[in-house]
């Protein structure tokens, strides 16, 4: 079975003012607070494009290596729904933006060129309230007319994995070139996958399942692998598939039906009469191609040519800008590449991870993450004390580990006379690990050592340790 | 004196010397409207109490001078009604920006006038509030869509009025009703604040009692406004200094397409013809001008063309009256798609609604390029036409109606014979070129005169070379003094 993947994703421009009025773009404000005859659609209004929306979209355009359109038009969508207030969503369609493009992406061992059918400007709906009453939903405006870019890959991936890569790499951009914050939970990066199924590459293209209402990467992931396992089965007992629009349901794990094919909306569209249509010059597109600042392809290059890291770590270390900040400034103050490297990939994501914070919530300078590193080297406490016990208060006060380390008691233990005294206790309380060891089995030194580590609460430098049993025990074996 | 019965020039001459003051024009006005209004019904509401002013220097063009505003024009914290059930009850919050420009120059806003529903319509008979009359017979239809504004100025009910003209809305009831009506270049004036029919089509315009008076109005209501990316950002002539500029050595063009010689334009009334192909270009020889027949060509397509693109913009922008957010809704609807159409079902008028369908059709998958597309390739042709027509002559000469004004209930059953009435009208909108009608005649019926309308037109942006014509035509055949319209 081999999978089809396309992917159509929402971004939000990251513009004070909406596409075409000056209200804020404001997350969490007040329904209807920041909406004006404009957004409201009032009888008699127009639309006043907001150039710095476009400006944004030809920057999106030029780093991911699409064309940008010498005209800029806009086309009417047409379609009722109450969050909808025009009853038409200003959009493009005939001309987008953008054409072409490609994101590369690590697919196990081989880079993967996926490519880009378009990227396109339009507005977004409004949001429809429905936990109020019973029997009454209401409408809260303040989104309509919010700016996005739909940026549609071309059908070039072939896993749930793959799409997330994609998607990963896709942000990494946007947020590095200032064009979206790409903020998940607030809805700035919102995705619909197209997903197909076919028995073999000679198969033609199976019918192409449309999937919404993605708004994580794990639902992007959970959703593409279940509809691939969905149609897979379907195609193997010989069940018919059906184009069709499904939604993910988040708590059943499922997609479900939303529309087929026959109900597919007709959208009717025309040209924007109300915008008039204007062209770009070549200076302009030369000038913003000249502003873009280094893309995260490029960054992570050049981290693997100066820095001497392997693919996969300056791939780690360049998905985000804030990242690689830390990393360039701490490893210039420590002098040593590979150790910050392995920090922040390890500590530093892991923290990240299971706060679910990001790292601009962190009080962690260069200076404190280098002092950290630093205190491991030269033996003071171990990676495990370390990334335990003193990174967390460090990342969220900006104390400087040192003192963190006095005031704890950490400082690793590595001549003390009780780290002999921890020794010889483990080896008394586990004569039959000691014996396997002599008769040769190497793990149970591993074994041993752990005990000692817990006995001294991590404090212990394991290095030390290792080497004090296997004195001991040699001795014992050569008595 | 009657002030209700002078012209906005003539009223601001009388205020500067002291002779009356614009609250006594209100009340004059207020008296003629209670007097004659129920035999027109050329207003939704006209309430002098609710009239609208700002405090501005006397100096400014307009001080004092009432203005009958047609009912698709947003007047903030006012009902705006579009003659339509569907927007009953919704009050704008905003003004509109020609209503904005028109108390700057010290306008008094007084009066929604009548309309076709959503300015659909050559009579005013598909108004929800019921059809205007013309002044001229009360038996006889005004034209429309802006029939309330063009019958209120020619029954001194209004010193002046703003239309809105998408085929032929402004100048088609300036003809019928004997007054003159200018559809400025499209983005010559702002649309924000119209409620719109179809936006690459309409544009705001002034109908008023002479050409002095739409000269005085277009150039206050003219300009860029940074809230109309479609408003062009040009500099606006002094309309009023070309007035009375001879014509002498003017090129005027007479399209043959027009005339009953002509190809294809039959159902025009002999009275019309010879009021424009004979005396009206009589006069304007006279006055030194040449007159010659240039051909456009593409005159045939038009109304075809307009009533594909009219329709198919119509049908998006009229969708935002669903019951969501303001006017009329359907209760009781069982679920949102019946809100939807019962809503939609019962606040839309029967030609609202065909044409809604129309352009949904036009602009639907399958139909989109044999409908839509293709009549927007014959409208660029139009427009061609035009660029060619005036690389030869200043103006062209036509026309405005095919005929006078016609009985109630005439054409109301007929819609193609009422989407002809706008013949000679629809090409200027397609082709986005500025159009002025003015009074060329009389035609006596059952002893009523039935005002004739010429109509001329010009390249874009070149309003000025229709007010100096229009204005040497007028002073020199005086039918705004025949009909009533001036009394000195």
């Amino acid at each position: 079975m081999i999978p089809t993947i396309g992917l159509e994703v929402h971004t939000q421009l990251a513009t004070r003012t909406k596409i075409f009025c000056a209200c804020a773009v404001e997350f969490g404000a007040p329904p209807n607070s920041r909406a004006c005859p404009v957004c409201l659609g009032l009888p008699g209004v127009l639309p006043v494009l907001n150039r710095e929306v476009f400006r944004l979209g030809l920057r999106a355009v030029l780093a991911l290596k699409g064309t940008p359109s010498a005209v800029i038009r806009f086309d009417r969508k047409n379609y009722f729904y109450p969050d909808l207030p025009k009853a038409y969503q200003i959009s493009q369609y005939a001309a987008p933006l953008g054409q072409g493009g490609f994101i590369e992406i690590a697919s196990g061992e081989k880079i993967k060129k996926i490519r880009l059918n378009r990227l396109h400007l339009e507005e977004d709906a409004g949001k429809l309230i429905h936990d109020q009453s019973p029997d009454t939903s209401h409408v809260d405006l303040n989104r309509a007319g919010t700016p996005l870019a739909e940026i549609v890959s071309e059908p070039d991936l072939e896993s749930a994995e793959e799409a997330v890569i994609y998607l990963t790499g896709l942000k990494a951009i946007l947020k590095a070139i200032g064009v979206s914050d790409c903020d998940m939970e607030k809805g700035h990066l919102r995705c619909d996958a197209n997903v197909s199924v076919r028995k073999t590459a000679s198969d033609p293209l199976g019918k192409k399942v449309e999937i919404k209402n993605l708004n994580s990467f794990r639902a992007v992931k959970l959703a593409i692998q279940y509809e691939i396992r969905r149609q897979s089965e379907a195609l193997e007992k010989g069940e018919p598939l059906f184009q069709e629009t499904r939604l993910w349901d988040e708590a059943r794990q499922k997609t479900f039906t939303m529309r087929s094919k026959e109900e597919a909306h007709d959208y009717r569209y025309f040209p924007e009469p109300d915008l008039v249509p204007f062209s770009v010059s070549a200076e302009e597109i030369e000038k913003e191609r000249k502003a873009l600042p280094e893309l995260p392809a490029e960054k992570k290059e050049r981290f693997v040519r100066e820095y001497r890291l392997s693919a996969y770590d300056a791939g780690l270390l360049t998905q985000d800008l804030k990242i690689a900040e830390l990393f360039e400034e701490a490893a210039r103050i420590a002098r040593d590449n590979k150790t910050v490297a392995n920090w922040i990939t390890g500590p530093v994501f892991s923290y990240l991870n299971e706060k679910g914070k990001a790292i601009e919530d962190l009080k962690l300078t260069p200076a404190l993450l280098s002092a950290a590193a630093n205190l491991v080297k030269e033996g003071k406490v171990s990676l495990q004390v370390a990334k335990e016990k003193i990174f967390p208060e460090m990342a969220e006060t900006g104390r400087a580990p040192e003192a963190i380390l006095k005031e704890k008691g950490l400082a690793q233990v590595s001549d003390d006379p009780s780290l002999e005294e921890w020794v010889v206790q483990v080896l008394k309380e586990h004569p039959k690990v000691v014996d396997d060891f002599k008769s040769g089995k190497e793990t149970a030194a591993m074994f041993l050592v752990g005990q000692v580590m817990r006995k001294s609460r991590g404090k212990a430098n394991p290095g030390r340790v290792q080497e004090l049993i296997r004195r001991k025990l040699k001795a014992d074996r050569t008595s | 004196m009657i002030l209700s019965e002078k012209t906005a020039s003539q009223l601001s001459a009388l205020y500067k010397e002291k002779k009356c003051a614009p609250d006594e024009t209100l009340k004059s006005l207020g008296e003629a409207v209670r007097a004659k209004d129920a035999r027109t019904r050329a207003y939704i509401q006209f309430d002098p109490s609710r009239a609208r002013r700002r405090d501005v220097s006397k100096d400014a063009p307009l001080w004092g001078v009432p203005i009958a505003v047609k009912d698709n024009i947003c007047v903030a914290d006012e009902e705006i009604t579009c003659a339509s059930k569907i927007l009953q009850g919704f009050i704008s919050p905003y003004h509109a920006t020609v209503i904005e420009k028109l108390l700057a120059a010290g306008a008094v806003i007084c009066g929604r006038t009548n309309m076709d529903e959503f300015a659909f319509g050559s009579s005013c008979e598909t108004s929800f509030y019921g059809p205007t009359r013309n002044p001229r017979d009360p038996g006889r239809v005004p034209g429309g869509s802006s029939g309330g504004s063009a019958a209120c100025v020619a029954d001194h009910t209004a010193i002046a009025a703003l239309g809105s003209d998408t085929g032929g809305s402004i100048r088609q009831p300036a003809s019928l009703c004997g007054v003159v009506g200018i559809k400025p270049t499209y983005g010559r004036v702002s649309r924000y604040g119209l409620v719109a029919f179809a936006s690459s089509l309409d544009q705001i315009g002034p109908i008023t009692k002479d050409v002095r008076d739409a000269a005085l109005l277009l150039g206050v209501l003219a300009g860029h406004d940074p809230k109309d990316s479609t408003s062009a950002n040009l500099p606006v002539p002094d309309y009023p200094e070309v007035l009375g500029r001879p014509i002498k050595g003017m090129k005027i063009g007479i399209p043959r397409e027009y005339l009953s010689s002509g190809s294809g334009q039959s159902g025009i009334s002999p009275a019309v013809q010879k009021a424009v192909r004979e005396d009206a270009v009589r006069v304007l020889e006279r006055l030194g001008a040449s007159c010659r027949e240039v051909s456009l060509p593409h005159t045939a397509y038009a109304a075809s063309t307009y009533y594909i693109i009219a329709p198919s913009e119509a049908s998006s922008n009229l969708a935002r009256f669903d019951g969501v957010r303001f006017g009329f809704r359907h209760r009781g609807g069982k679920n949102l798609l019946e809100m939807y159409e019962k809503t939609r079902g019962e606040g839309f008028g029967a030609e609202a609604k065909r044409r809604i369908i129309l352009g949904t059709y036009s602009l639907s998958s399958g139909y989109y390029d044999a409908y839509y597309l293709r009549a927007m390739k014959v409208r660029t042709k139009i427009k061609n036409d035009f660029d060619e027509a005036f690389k030869q002559v200043d103006v062209l000469l036509t026309p405005t109606s095919p005929s006078t004004a016609f009985k109630l209930g005439e054409k109301s059953t007929d819609p193609v014979e009422m989407y002809l009435s706008d013949i000679y009208t629809i090409s200027a909108n397609l082709a986005g070129v500025p159009a002025i009608s003015i009074p060329c005649g009389i035609e006596e019926r059952a002893g009523k005169p039935l005002p004739i309308g010429l109509q001329f037109m010009a390249k874009p942006f070149d309003e000025a070379a229709l007010f100096q014509v229009a204005h040497a035509f007028e002073q020199h055949t005086d039918f705004h003094k025949k009909l009533g319209n001036v009394k000195e």
